[in-house]
């Protein structure tokens, strides 16, 4: 057993057009590292400096990782990690 | 005429053309409009901005259209309300309510981002219009689409109020009333905006319809006498306001038509929803998304992607933020009716409870010129004051009835 990791659209480019990877159990942040060995620039994409970048959110079996240990997180194997990039601006949350 | 030069990633700076695009392809992070404010600069002063019609528009240089104006002709330049009972009260010298329970036509600042989104939609050449709601801007998308011949399309969830489904339908929009909760619809928008060629106000359309909350602040100043406020309070759902009041005075100062600049702002929100006020009073910009529980529902956004940005306006302005309960809200509701005969949305209630708070805790100085920003009319909010207002006096129909109540209300 891995950790399965699902891949957003604007991603799979650098995933040779997988929806989902397998990674390495760990913590978020070890996870998203590990990843740029096979897929070389997402991690670029996904973090800067050891942090999620502020507008991806990452969820572990559904719940977003800022309610767990944000990039600390423990994941586990069987676990499921999901890469969603905000939609800019909150927009579609949007309830005004 | 325009004088847009483009669009630019609030995070990491990359450029764009002027496209309905809202999010950067690197690093995810929101588009915004980057103007030329020099040649704006040479092209507008405050003589030229006064002879125009009193509406948002008279402030276009500094909107992202290229042509003319064609949505919201009407919308805008709402009263800036000196509100001394309520400034009493309160124990402040100077207070305003900048009041948008009046904006034309559907009573919320709502109508000033649509006017701008709708209009833009008209320059890229859209035919339909679009938007994930539960109220203002459903109410405001419907109302301005049909005024403007736009084909529309409102998306819901199923579980709306009857009053609110009604105050949209009557402008005969595709009302689509989503079978899940909001989290359902706002993920099932982004894939209907990926797929059909339409421009949904607050997604694809968002970069320049953010940009019509802008005029808040440029008719504050102007009505101020060409003066920035000392204080300004904001209400925050996703921020965006917040940072826009904000955007809207430095760039008056850029332009050269203000010539001092030194106000605070601060940011209001209900206990129930609070991420942005909580991590200001923590100190840090990391926002922790809340479970939103509060009447306040036009606020409740639990994880506010304008969140960061607005706790960098608070910090450098020197302001603060603050939240307030749901009793709290009821009562500043009640008290900004009794003081000035204005009644605010729950979100007024809101910024005023948090005004309140502010004073009494002198984080606003009582000398100072307070604007408390009230964006939303109590009309569209009246069940959240259900069994919290006075009962009516039930009579007879005749005098001696009439006079036995009189007695009783006299005493």
């Amino acid at each position: 057993m891995t950790v399965k990791v699902r891949i957003p659209t604007p991603l799979q480019r650098l995933t040779q057009g997988q929806e989902e990877v397998e990674g390495v159990p760990g913590t978020v942040i070890s996870l998203v590292k590990d990843l740029d060995k096979k897929f070389p620039g997402i991690e670029e994409r996904i973090s800067e400096n050891g942090k999620i970048r502020r507008f991806v959110n990452i969820y572990l079996n559904d719940e977003d990782i800022r309610f767990l240990n944000a990039e600390e997180t423990a994941v586990k194997d069987g676990d499921e990690v999901s890469i969603v990039p905000a939609i800019a601006g909150g927009s579609c949350q949007e309830v005004l | 005429m325009g004088h847009i030069k483009g669009l630019k990633c609030r995070e990491c700076g990359r450029e764009y053309p002027v496209e309905p695009i809202y999010v950067c392809e690197f690093c995810f992070g929101p588009l915004e409009v980057a103007y030329d404010y020099k040649s704006i600069s040479k092209t507008i002063n405050r003589k030229k901005i006064e002879k125009r019609e009193q509406n948002l528009w008279r402030y276009r240089e500094l909107l992202p259209i290229d042509g003319d104006p064609q949505v919201g002709l009407n919308s805008g330049y709402t009263p800036l309300v000196k509100a001394d009972k309520l400034a009493k009260v309160l124990g402040v010298d100077e207070l305003y309510i900048k009041d948008d329970t009046v904006v034309h036509p559907t009573l919320s600042f709502k109508d000033r981002v649509v006017s701008i989104a709708l209009t833009k939609a008209k320059e890229f050449g859209f035919d339909t219009v679009a938007c994930a709601s539960t109220g203002n801007l459903a109410h405001s998308v419907s109302a301005n689409g049909a005024a403007a011949g736009f084909k529309r399309f409102i998306f819901i969830p199923a579980s709306l109020e009857a009053s609110k489904i009604i105050a949209s339908l009557v402008y005969e929009p595709n009302l689509i009333a989503v079978d899940g909760n909001y989290d359902d619809v706002n993920r099932l928008c982004s894939e209907v905006a990926n797929k059909y060629r339409w421009a949904f106000v607050n997604i694809n359309i968002r970069p320049f319809y953010a940009e019509g909350s802008k005029t808040i602040g440029y008719e504050i100043v102007e009505q101020l006498g060409w003066k920035a406020p000392d204080h300004v309070v904001v209400p925050c759902a996703s921020g965006s306001l917040l940072t826009k009041v904000w955007k809207s005075f430095k760039e008056l100062k850029e332009v050269g038509i203000l010539k001092e600049l030194d106000t605070k702002v601060f940011a209001a929100q209900a206990t129930g929803c609070s991420p942005i006020a909580a991590a200001i009073k923590q100190g840090t910009d990391v926002i922790r998304p809340v479970k939103p529980n509060t009447i306040a529902k036009s606020l409740a956004i639990g994880n506010p992607a304008d969140g960061f940005y607005a706790t960098q306006v608070v910090r450098e302005t020197g302001g603060y933020g603050e939240d307030v309960s749901d009793q709290e809200i009821i009562d500043a509701i009640k008290l900004l009716a009794k003081t000035e005969g204005i009644f605010a949305e729950t979100a007024g209630g809101v910024t005023l409870a948090v005004t309140k708070k502010l004073i009494e805790t002198n984080r606003i100085n009582r000398e100072g010129v307070t604007v408390i920003c009230i964006t939303g009319n109590g009309l569209k909010t009246q069940e959240a004051l259900q069994g919290n207002v006075v009962a009516p006096h039930h009579i007879k129909p005749n005098l001696t009835s009439f006079e036995e109540v009189l007695e009783k209300i006299q005493k």
